[in-house]
Order: C-alpha cells, then sequence, then structure tokens
C-alpha cells in the first residue's frame, strides 16, 4: 500500500489520474473500518486532509458550496439557517466524535442508499461538483445515484464540493432507528418546503438501492396545494391530502428485509414519517416564519 | 513509513507504520501509549477517543499518515492537558483556535515516558488521592463511575472536551457528548454523575 498526500487540489487531481485505483480518505469514517477489517486493502490511500479548501465553505446568493469534507459538526453548527434539512440530518450521523470526521462528500462518495445526508439534498435541491484533470463538471443530485453504493463518478473523478440550494422555506428531517445515535438509518425521509417555486420536494433514505425522491407524491402534493390555494391562505393541510401523500411517498419505496428492518416495516415508517414531516414544515409556513414566504397574507 | 506528530505536547517520531495503519495502533504499539483503548475499530465505541488538533475523533478511523504534524492527546497526557488549560485561563494548547506554533512548547507537555509510565496510583489507590490527576478523572473516581474501566479513558477525553467547550451542561448535553462513547457494565448513570460533579467543581473554582 501507498499512502499519496498531496497538499494542493491540483495535486489530488494528478494523483488520482495517475492512479485511478487510489482510494480518497478523508474522514476516514468508512475507508478505515473496511481496513481494519481487512475488507479492502487499496492499493494507494490518497489523503485529502491536507487540502484545506475542502473543509471550508462558501454562502453564496442562491446556494451554499460546502466543501467535500466540511464536518457534519459545522454544518449542524453553522448552516442551520442556510441549510436547516441538512444540519438535522448532519445531527443524526452516528456520535460527536463521527461528526467531527465526516462529511458530506465521504456519503456521496460511498453512495450508500442508508447515507443520512442524502434525503437532505434531494429534498433541498443540490449538484455535485466533480473534477479530473479532463475537467470539472456539476452533476445535478438527481442523477448522482446510480445503483448500491454506486455513483455517476469517473474512475479519475473526485467530489470537491456540494452545491446545495438555500432553503426558501422549512425544511424537515426524521430517520428511524433503535437509538438517537450511532444508528443506521432503517429509513430516513427529508422534505423541504419551496415557496418561491410552490413545490414540495422529497428524499427517502435506506428505502430502495439508492436515495429517491417521491415524485408522484410531490407532484401529486404539489397539485394539491396549488388546488386548494393553500400557498395564499396558510390552511392546515387536510388530512386526506396528508394521508394520500404519505401513502404516495411509501408506495416510492422498493425496500429489502435485512437485518435493520423488514421491507414492509420501512414502507410503514416511510408513510408515517412523510406525514409528519409534512406536518411539521406546513405548521412552520403557516406560523411565524411562514408570513414573510406567503404572498398578499396580512400579518 | 514514518510519521513525526505532536503527542501530548511532545514531538514524536513513529517509524516503519504500515500505509493502512490506524492512529490507534501506532499510539499503542509504536509508542506504548495503551490509554487509548482498541474495542471495536469501527467508531461504534469511541474508546480509542483522543483529540486531534483539539477535536474529539475516534483515533481507529485516522489513518496514521493523516496525523503528520498535528497535534494529539491521549488520556495519559489529559492531566497535563488540563493543567495547562487551567493556567491559561480556561484554553488549552491547539484547542481554542487553531494548533500552538511549531515547535513553542516543545519541552512543555508529557514525556513519552511519563506517559507509559502513567497510573492513577497515589497514597490511595481507592480514591486517588496524592495523584496527578485532570478534574474529570477525580470526579469518576470519586463518583464511582469506572467499573471495568474499559470505555474510561474514551469517557474521559469526551467529557474533559465538553467541558471545556460548555462549563455547564445539561443533562441532555452530557448525553448528547457522550453518545459515542459505550460502556457496557451499564454504568451509566454514575458516568452522569461523575460529569456533573466536574461540572460543579469547576464552577466553584471560578
Amino acid at each position: 500500500m501507498d499512502f499519496l498526500r498531496p497538499a494542493s487540489w491540483e495535486e489530488v487531481l494528478a494523483a488520482k489520474a495517475e492512479h485511478p485505483t487510489a482510494v480518497p480518505i478523508a474522514g476516514g469514517t468508512d475507508v478505515m473500518v473496511e481496513i481494519n477489517f481487512d475488507h479492502r486493502r487499496p492499493e494507494y490511500l490518497l489523503d485529502l486532509n491536507r487540502v484545506g479548501e475542502l473543509g471550508e465553505w462558501e454562502v453564496g446568493e442562491e446556494s451554499v458550496r460546502l466543501g467535500a469534507s466540511v464536518p457534519y459538526t459545522a454544518v449542524m453548527e453553522n448552516l442551520r439557517g442556510e441549510l436547516p434539512g441538512l444540519a438535522l440530518a448532519s445531527h443524526t450521523v452516528a456520535s460527536p466524535q463521527i461528526r467531527n470526521r465526516g462529511g458530506v462528500g465521504g456519503n456521496l462518495g460511498t453512495a450508500s442508499p442508508a447515507g443520512d445526508a442524502h434525503p437532505a439534498l434531494l429534498a433541498a435541491g443540490a449538484e455535485v461538483e466533480v473534477e479530473s484533470v479532463r475537467g470539472s463538471r456539476l452533476i445535478p443530485i438527481d442523477d448522482f445515484y446510480t445503483g448500491v453504493k454506486r455513483n455517476a463518478l469517473a474512475a479519475d473523478e473526485l467530489i470537491r464540493a456540494v452545491h446545495v440550494r438555500k432553503a426558501d422555506g422549512p425544511q424537515q428531517y426524521s430517520k428511524v432507528g433503535t437509538r438517537n445515535a450511532m444508528v443506521i438509518a432503517v429509513c430516513a425521509f427529508g422534505l423541504a418546503l419551496h415557496p418561491d417555486t410552490r413545490t414540495v420536494r422529497t428524499g427517502i433514505g435506506s428505502a430502495a438501492p439508492t436515495p429517491v425522491r417521491a415524485r408522484t407524491a410531490e407532484e401529486f402534493l404539489n397539485a394539491a396545494l396549488d388546488e386548494g390555494g393553500f400557498w395564499d391562505n396558510g390552511r392546515i393541510i387536510t388530512p386526506s391530502v396528508a394521508k394520500q401523500f404519505a401513502e404516495l411517498c411509501a408506495a416510492a419505496c422498493n425496500p429489502i428485509d435485512d437485518v435493520r428492518g423488514t421491507a414492509s416495516y420501512r414502507r410503514h415508517a416511510v408513510g408515517v414519517m412523510a406525514r409528519r414531516t409534512l406536518t411539521w414544515t406546513w405548521e412552520s409556513y403557516r406560523g411565524t416564519d411562514g408570513r414573510a414566504h406567503r404572498k398578499g397574507s396580512v400579518a | 513509513m514514518r510519521v513525526n506528530f505532536t503527542v501530548n505536547g511532545r514531538r514524536q517520531e513513529a517509524d516503519d507504520v504500515w500505509e493502512g495503519e490506524s492512529l490507534l495502533y501506532v499510539l499503542r504499539e509504536r509508542l506504548g501509549l495503551p490509554g487509548s483503548k482498541n474495542a471495536c475499530e469501527q467508531g461504534e465505541c469511541g474508546s480509542c477517543t483522543v483529540r486531534l488538533d483539539g477535536v474529539p475523533v475516534c483515533s481507529c478511523l485516522v489513518a496514521a499518515g493523516q496525523v503528520e504534524g498535528r497535534e494529539v492527546v491521549t488520556v495519559e497526557g489529559l492531566a497535563d492537558y488540563a493543567k495547562q488549560r487551567a493556567a491559561q485561563g480556561g484554553c488549552a494548547p491547539g484547542a481554542c483556535g487553531g494548533p500552538s506554533p511549531d515547535g513553542a512548547r516543545a519541552e512543555d507537555g508529557t514525556s513519552v515516558r511519563d506517559a507509559q509510565d502513567w497510573s492513577a496510583r497515589g497514597t490511595d489507590s481507592q480514591t486517588g488521592e496524592g495523584t496527578e490527576l485532570s478534574p474529570i478523572q477525580q470526579a469518576f473516581i470519586d463518583a464511582g463511575a469506572v467499573q471495568c474501566g474499559f470505555c474510561t479513558p474514551g469517557l474521559l477525553v469526551a467529557a474533559d472536551e465538553m467541558l471545556e467547550r460548555n462549563p455547564t451542561p445539561t443533562d441532555a448535553d452530557i448525553r448528547e457528548a457522550l453518545s459515542g462513547n459505550l460502556c457496557r457494565c451499564t454504568g451509566y448513570e454514575k458516568i452522569m454523575d461523575a460529569v456533573r460533579l466536574a461540572a460543579a467543581r469547576q464552577g466553584e473554582v471560578v
């Protein structure tokens, strides 16, 4: 094994081009487990810790550019306003020790359907900035996950940053597990209200081969909110609408039975989380922080 | 490969390090510092918790090569670390705002020999009286928070760091800060007592 320690992003890309089998390591919270247990013996380990920019973030007009190895702790502590869904998701990751090391870039690189960040990224809307010596490109989050632990990266590409759309309305995140800490999600659900475009986006984790959006459910809810004038009148969501939304979210799952839970439990739990997160976000939208978003409302 | 880094305030050099080796292995097997415990090797149990540039991490998940040039504090250096922090008005080197300037404290800190020889012996082995302990270590002894002792080093490092950041933690704060440290003797209540005790004593001093 060789340990490659590039000092700049350019050197990282050059090293990856020269050694496409090199395994990038940042927080090490996935890679080191595999090495410790002899599940993996990469020819090259490519250390990203010396590249300072990967641990930095910039808050822009439309989105936050989050460096690939910004630790979850930093997202929780500094980006709760801009990225509330991702901040909530980050808080559910493992333990303080793991959140101090792990970041969204690793979640995306591993592309496990159980990665905690995915539902929040899908719901908020995001693009993954990947680069190789051949050049840089932005991959929409909807096209990023291609299979179980597979993503759209080419062999010589690495994740540099994630551009996550800043929240224009309330966002929520919910995760099912046996305790609050140190839990791989049995299933997870993210929901974001986008009052600017009058749309709702969702993300489902651990209930399909890849993280997915519940598109049919989103379309149904967008139409129902529009028809009922809900975005303007700020009324409570009709129980029948919430119920149907929950059923459509459960139907968007394609889960398996495994040690953490059965397929039917996952489907059921996703429906429950969909209804709850919709209620929580909508109540927030109707309440004080929602007034600013509603057009024509009189405070 | 060779790895140069700072452990408990002193520069150290580890030789013949395998590229896939963890920081935990380097500490225990190459530097003779077995205080950090090796249990799950997957970041679940927190018994290998150390501070890397002031931040609590599972040393089993840090590749040895990643610590080149960085600062590590282990449980063996905790008493000294706490003493320096107290002397500097609450800020330990490298903890509050970046690592200390290179070499500035080369002769401070705990030598690897002292750290290897460290044990909680004192005039009274039950109470730790007469021993150089950090306040959190003394509180663990006084509250009876040590059972088999395997989880203790990780809990001490994690709890000490929380009290540095948050001198008046709520029970929820303590539970969250220690949520990555498992005790299988089911002794969490005493551990909670110990951290509350350390926080209260810290408050009295100020």
